[in-house]
């Protein structure tokens, strides 16, 4: 049994979504020796599930431009994006898309194009006011994902998933690599490494049963920064889709509505205007829940040929999830988590406040791009963009050279793991809980939010947390454990929403995702970022960083 | 609602029948919810609940299916998928997976610039559906008999790039899965047969032999007269 990974390493990437693949390529072609590692295969990353499409101002389809696609981005965050991150991913994203058609990306095409980016079809998505995205077919992050993953063995790039990230090494604030469990065999391993990249995909785990992200999207980077010093920000703006089936949350798409599905009550009666931005029909649908309620998703107008034709998919899924017929029977349906805004703050070259030789892309960042509510097709864009973008900023910053012992973080980390396998703690149903908080999330910390409720939400968060934190989980074999995952995933999605409730608490106002029944407008005061970290005695807002826009 | 499922266990492969305590919608539900209040142990890989993952394919009375796209009924037996190392209960080792991708060299070997067009597009459509689930290996009968076989998904990819109009080296697809690939293959289409997304492997071989064929490859069997079970053209097995 081996205590780390012999090679060091310049650059160790950790999270093999979109992100972590453009960025290892990109730091490959550089020459770089690159290990990335991650908790599951890259095929599995949370971002083949993006559907909708890629933003890049092509013009294929209609007049377009990067200033409107820059103007689009910022009405969207509502005055909390960083001008200079979005001109940066809009300018990028032409250069992006032509970097993924000369490495296979399969995208879906226009005839009749005298170029090769000429001839990638484009769709409007909701907030754009022109076709934009690119996209293939319904599977672009599959078939984006997929190339990746394609051109990454083709590099020979080193990787190992299994590995599940415990904590960040650091010393002094400077980061010497991570030390992970090795899940198929209880090891715990460390790499070492000049410079660490994380890019872990976002927190939506957490609103546990009311989410259409994987179940092990638990903000594990975020919470490891956290935990050695780095700071987070924009975690209270968690965007909402507005319809997903109730009691599974699987995603039932937009197109529903678009094409005349209508939201009726259990009286059948409508109560809102369906094609609405997507945080107004989520608060409605989620004000009639509250109220008793419960609400539907009725199709039925349409008739089963044309929703044979439009939305197969659907169909299917409404069969096999909730047992309906969407031809002839109405679907009970709830809003659910499926994008965190916030996470891991980053400065322009993408390093972690509060922390050196630390760098992070994608959704577990806050990259001060989407602010208050993320516009479709711009989070494909962000993960390739900056994924790319991000090697070529680390190598032009100056960077510490001061070694980190890695050895004695390794071995404290390992301690922990092997009391919690010696059942030292008491055993906690981490199932049970993982259900309660989730609950609490979707209930006082999401789509409508006031201070009572956010204050209770975090009292029990709090002391669910301190249970997670102290127990063992139920099973005690030491290889393919998923039970210990799960609980140490859990104490990651826990932290990441005690950051949420905190960030929910503080910013006194409604902005974008973000709604408070007791601030009901937009306050010019909360015009920056709340960031919050992490001391002695817990989390804290951290007043002195505040980023002023 | 009972459901059998296949453990396997320090070595040990035997049943054990669980009945879930709530009412479940999906397979996929039904091991959630034995996870969760029976056998805390229970070992399964998941990830989307939607069919796009791939994490969760596993056999169901003896067929491949995505636990999360099929409905749980009384009685079902699951069990870990064929082909693929055992590790704990219904887990497999993938590593498998990522060893045929690079035999078979599935990427784009060398970009030529090529103005596609939406034929181009439905070309590969399907094929990049792909999910990477394993559920055609699973089932493939030359993998019993070849451990060495590329397999349906992984010669589907070469298919894939192999056909695309922006690769200049498709020859050098062709050659890498001439052995324990292309020609290997029985066409009986059991791998088109149980694919979640309706990728038809059995078709693509078949196209990828005409490619070969076309590249300047031939047909082993044929150079070698040897079609197995003593018949040739030789006439000793007449």
């Amino acid at each position: 049994m081996s205590d780390s990974v012999e090679n060091r390493y310049d650059l160790l990437v950790i999270g093999a979504g979109i992100a972590g693949m453009s960025a290892v390529i990109s730091a490959k072609e550089r020459g770089m020796r690159v290990m990335m590692v991650s908790k599951t295969s890259p095929t599995r990353a949370q971002s083949v599930m993006a559907q909708g499409g890629i933003n890049a101002a092509l013009g294929n389809v209609s007049e377009d431009s990067v200033r409107m696609h820059i103007e689009d981005t910022l009405k969207s965050s509502h005055g909390l994006a960083n001008p200079e991150m979005v001109e940066r991913m809009c300018t990028l994203a032409p250069s992006v898309i032509e970097k993924l058609e000369r490495l296979g990306v399969p995208f879906s095409r226009i005839d009749g194009a005298e170029t090769p980016l000429g001839s990638i079809a484009q769709r409007r998505l909701g907030g754009a006011r022109v076709a934009r995205a690119c996209y293939a077919q319904d599977y672009t992050g599959l078939k984006i994902a997929h190339t990746l993953y394609d051109t990454v063995l083709h590099m020979g790039i080193e990787r190992m998933d299994d590995l599940f990230l415990l904590s960040l090494v650091s010393e002094d604030a400077v980061v010497g690599g991570a030390v992970f469990l090795r899940i198929s065999t209880g090891e715990v391993i460390s790499i070492e490494a000049d410079k660490v990249l994380l890019a872990t995909g976002g927190f939506g785990a957490a609103y546990h049963g009311y989410t259409t992200n994987a179940c092990g999207t638990t903000g594990d980077a975020a919470s490891a920064v956290l935990r050695a010093g780095g700071r987070l920000s924009g975690m209270e703006f968690v965007q909402f889709h507005p319809t997903a089936l109730k009691g599974s949350s699987i995603l039932i798409s937009e197109s529903a509505r678009g094409e005349g599905g209508i939201l009726v009550d259990e009286s059948g009666e409508r109560f809102t205007d369906e094609l609405a931005p997507r945080d107004e029909v989520s608060r409605a649908i989620f004000s009639k829940i509250k109220s008793g309620s419960d609400v539907y998703l009725d199709l039925t107008g349409l008739g089963r040929e044309k929703l044979e034709k439009l939305m197969p998919q659907e169909l299917h899924l409404a069969s096999l999830h909730a047992g309906v017929d969407l031809a002839t029977q109405r679907v009970a349906v709830s809003p659910a988590v499926h994008y965190t805004m916030g996470g891991i703050e980053v400065d322009e070259n993408y390093a972690v406040t509060g922390l050196k030789n630390c760098f992070a892309v994608g959704e577990c960042t806050n990259s001060h791009l989407h602010g208050a509510n993320r516009l479709g097709g711009n989070s494909l864009l962000e993960i390739s963009a900056f994924g790319f973008d991000v090697v070529d900023k680390m190598e032009r910053m100056e960077v510490s050279d001061s070694v980190v012992d890695i050895s004695l973080s390794r071995d404290r980390v390992r301690e922990e793991i092997e009391s919690m396998l010696a059942g030292e703690g008491e055993t906690c149903d981490i199932y049970a809980l993982r259900r309660e908080f989730g609950e609490i999330l979707f209930t006082d910390v999401g789509i409508i939010r006031d201070r009572d409720g956010l204050v209770s939400a975090l009292k029990r968060c709090s002391e669910i947390e301190n249970i997670v934190s102290e127990c063992s989980p139920p099973d005690r074999s030491r290889c393919h454990n998923g039970s210990l995952v799960h609980l140490l995933e859990s104490r990651n999605a826990i932290l990441c929403a005690r950051a949420t409730i905190l960030g929910a608490i503080y910013r006194e106002e409604s902005r974008g995702a973000h709604y408070r029944s007791d601030f009901p407008d937009e306050n010019g005061m909360f015009g920056e970022d709340i960031v919050i970290g992490m001391g002695e005695s817990g989390i804290f807002v951290d007043r002195g960083m505040g980023v002023s826009l | 609602m009972k459901l059998t499922i296949g453990r396997y266990r320090d070595e040990k492969a035997y049943d054990e029948t669980f009945e879930p305590v709530r009412r479940v919608s999906t397979l996929l539900d039904a091991l959630f919810s034995i996870r969760e209040s029976i056998d805390h142990t229970l070992t399964f890989e998941s990830g989307c609940r939607s069919g796009i993952c791939g994490a969760c394919a596993v056999k169901v009375d003896g067929r491949e299916s995505l636990a999360c796209s099929i409905m749980a009924r009384d009685g079902m037996r699951v069990e870990p998928l064929s082909g693929y190392r055992p590790l704990r209960d219904l887990k497999v080792d993938r590593s498998l997976t990522e060893d045929r991708l690079s035999s078979a060299q599935a990427y784009l070997h060398e970009y030529g610039e090529a103005v596609c067009s939406e034929k181009d597009e439905e070309r590969s459509r399907i094929q990049s559906d792909c999910i990477l689930c394993g559920s055609c290996y699973s089932v493939c009968p030359v993998v019993e008999v070849d451990g060495e076989f590329i397999g349906p998904f992984a010669l589907s990819r070469s298919y894939r790039y192999a056909s695309d109009p922006r690769e200049s080296g498709d020859v050098d697809i062709l050659t890498a899965i001439q052995s324990h690939g292309v020609w290997d293959c029985t066409l009986c289409g059991e791998c088109t047969a149980v694919c979640p997304q309706g990728v038809d492997s059995k078709n693509d071989i078949l196209s990828l032999r005409s490619m070969s064929l076309r590249a300047g490859f031939s047909d082993p069997s044929f150079v070698s007269m040897d079609f197995g079970a003593g018949f040739s053209f030789d006439g000793a097995g007449f």
